[in-house]
């Protein structure tokens, strides 16, 4: 196969079809709008469905729906529009339905700004609907990455019958990288047996989130927290870049962890030893992989495009073993790699 | 090699086509290529950027801060990036939209008048494409071959008849700085 010059988001949505997708709901908003726009002329092509629904609230119970009926199935939206789906989000969680979500985040708060950010970290791993409920949560940091990670997305949400969010930036969205499709269309889907999909000579299958009994609902919950042990234990990524050596390590995701790979490619030249720690997973956060890398290191610097999100989940890693430091830029600015090497060497001072 | 590039000029200039072009011809070099653009609450009649990073080894950060090549086409852009050039760097100007001189002495300018030559072969629209004929004639990232073969897979079949007047313009946009 070979390369093609694509935006990140017409990259997902292509990536999207490749892996069986076939039902995109959504409703535009920037920086994220090439992805339903593409896919608006896409699915046509396919025999599959795009349909621009009147707000961000209709897109997700429709996506609900059509996870339901055993359809792969994708929304994508902004940091706002991911808000006004949080609720949907919780029910599809709730009811054990498979679906893949986008956000190419932007500032926030509020309507917040159209430009880049990383403010919705804690929305996408740590909550953003109501109840005890886990999204899958992977952060490319490449063109190729997004489309390879859309395509496993999901394979991931069938397996675990749970949402999988993809977690970009407005830059990853508006970017444009070479990119290799290796799949190609039509591949054969797994078989969804608890789909309600007409009940012709079997059992009933039931979708529902509502357990008026709380002793019944209990043991669903207790259900869904197996299934989140076991997202925990086989789901964690992250890559490394020069960590084996690094006296300091920087920890970001994203757009952001392209940002620190130069700066840290500019500590070494002045023989400062830095690394990079880059989660690919957000929840589960890849706790384990940081540990190992934690040899030399003699302090943590986090960067992220927010006031400091993913800091918390970096703390609960090292448990207090290094001491983590963090450098944010916020409402739609990106740090420069200058920047993050000032800081390097600021940080490397106090050490 | 690695360039980090940045055009700028206002929208309808072609920056952001001259741009893609640029990533384009350097994917199919075998090179490792990223484009990003500006994007804001763009005005029309305002300025329009994008950054292109070309490289033989896996590009690190896409985002350019620090250029080494700077390409402006209007007034405004020069007053924006040129401070961002790197020591060393090449500041090219569009000097047929552009009267002012550049102020830094870190760096070397190469003074194009791009409209102006782009107007003496018929089509100002090709203005872009003179001055990317200096820019390569000087940095060697891509051959203008590439550039043409890119036109051929980008534009639709029915407006490949524009190819030879591309070509032209990156031709005597090479000859200025030869």
């Amino acid at each position: 196969m070979s390369k093609v010059l694509m935006k990140g988001n017409e990259a997902l949505a292509e990536a999207a079809v490749r892996a069986g997708c076939r039902y995109f709901f959504g409703y535009p908003i920037t920086p994220q709008t090439e992805l339903p726009q593409y896919l608006s002329k896409r699915m046509p092509e396919v025999g599959g469905v795009f349909l621009q629904a009147e707000s961000e609230v209709a897109a997700i119970n429709m996506v609900y729906g059509a996870s339901g009926a055993g359809a792969r199935v994708m929304t994508s939206s902004s940091s706002p529009g991911i808000s006004l789906k949080a609720e949907g989000i919780s029910y599809i969680a709730g009811a054990e339905l498979p679906c893949v979500i986008v956000n190419m985040m932007r500032g926030g708060p509020g309507l917040g700004t159209i430009q880049p950010a990383q403010g919705d970290y804690f929305q996408a791993t740590k909550g953003g609907g109501h109840g005890d409920y886990k999204l899958l949560v992977l952060a490319p940091a490449s063109v190729q990455e997004a489309v390879d990670l859309t395509i496993e997305a999901f394979d991931l949400a069938d397996k675990y019958r749970n949402p999988v969010m993809i977690l970009g930036d407005g830059i990853l969205g508006q970017m444009m990288e070479p990119v290799e499709f290796k799949l190609t269309e039509n591949n054969e889907l797994p078989v969804k047996e608890w789909a309600t999909t007409g009940k012709k000579g079997r059992k009933k299958n039931i979708i529902n989130s509502l357990y008026l009994q709380a002793e019944k609902f209990e043991q669903h919950v207790n259900r869904l927290a197996d299934k989140f042990g076991e997202m925990e234990a086989k789901e964690q990524r992250a890559e490394t870049y020069l960590a084996d050596d690094a006296e300091i390590l920087l920890a970001a995701y994203g757009t952001t962890s392209r940002v620190c790979r130069k700066a840290v490619d500019m500590a070494r030249e002045e023989g400062i030893k830095a690394g990079l720690f880059r989660p690919i997973s957000l929840w589960p956060y890849p706790a384990y992989a940081l540990q190992q890398v934690l040899g030399r290191v003699k302090g943590i610097l986090t960067v992220e495009m927010s006031l400091g999100q993913m800091i918390e989940d970096v703390r609960l890693a090292v448990n207090g073993k290094v001491p983590v430091d963090f450098y944010g830029r916020v409402g739609g600015m990106v740090p420069t790699s200058r920047d993050v090497f000032d800081k390097i060497v600021a940080f490397r001072e106090v050490l | 090699m690695l360039e980090e590039i940045i055009i700028a000029g206002f929208g309808g200039q072609g920056v952001m086509s001259m741009g893609q072009l640029l990533a384009y011809a350097g994917m199919l070099e075998d090179k490792q290529v990223a484009w990003i653009p500006s994007y804001g609450p763009e005005m029309r009649g305002g300025t329009a950027n994008c950054a292109v990073t070309i490289s033989d080894t896996e590009i690190s950060s896409p985002l350019v801060t620090e250029p080494s090549v700077c390409i402006v086409m209007n007034k405004p852009s020069l007053d924006k990036f040129e401070p961002t050039i790197k020591t060393g760097g090449l500041l090219f100007v569009n000097t047929s939209l552009i009267d002012a001189k550049p102020k830094r002495e870190d760096i070397s300018v190469y003074e194009i008048p791009a409209n102006a030559i782009a107007n003496k072969i018929g089509n100002s629209k090709v203005a872009n494409m003179v001055m990317l004929g200096a820019v390569l004639e000087i940095i060697k990232a891509v051959e203008p071959e590439s550039i043409l073969e890119s036109l051929r897979k980008v534009l639709p079949p029915q407006r490949h008849n524009l190819i030879p007047l591309n070509a032209q313009a990156l031709q005597k946009g090479a000859e200025i700085v030869s």
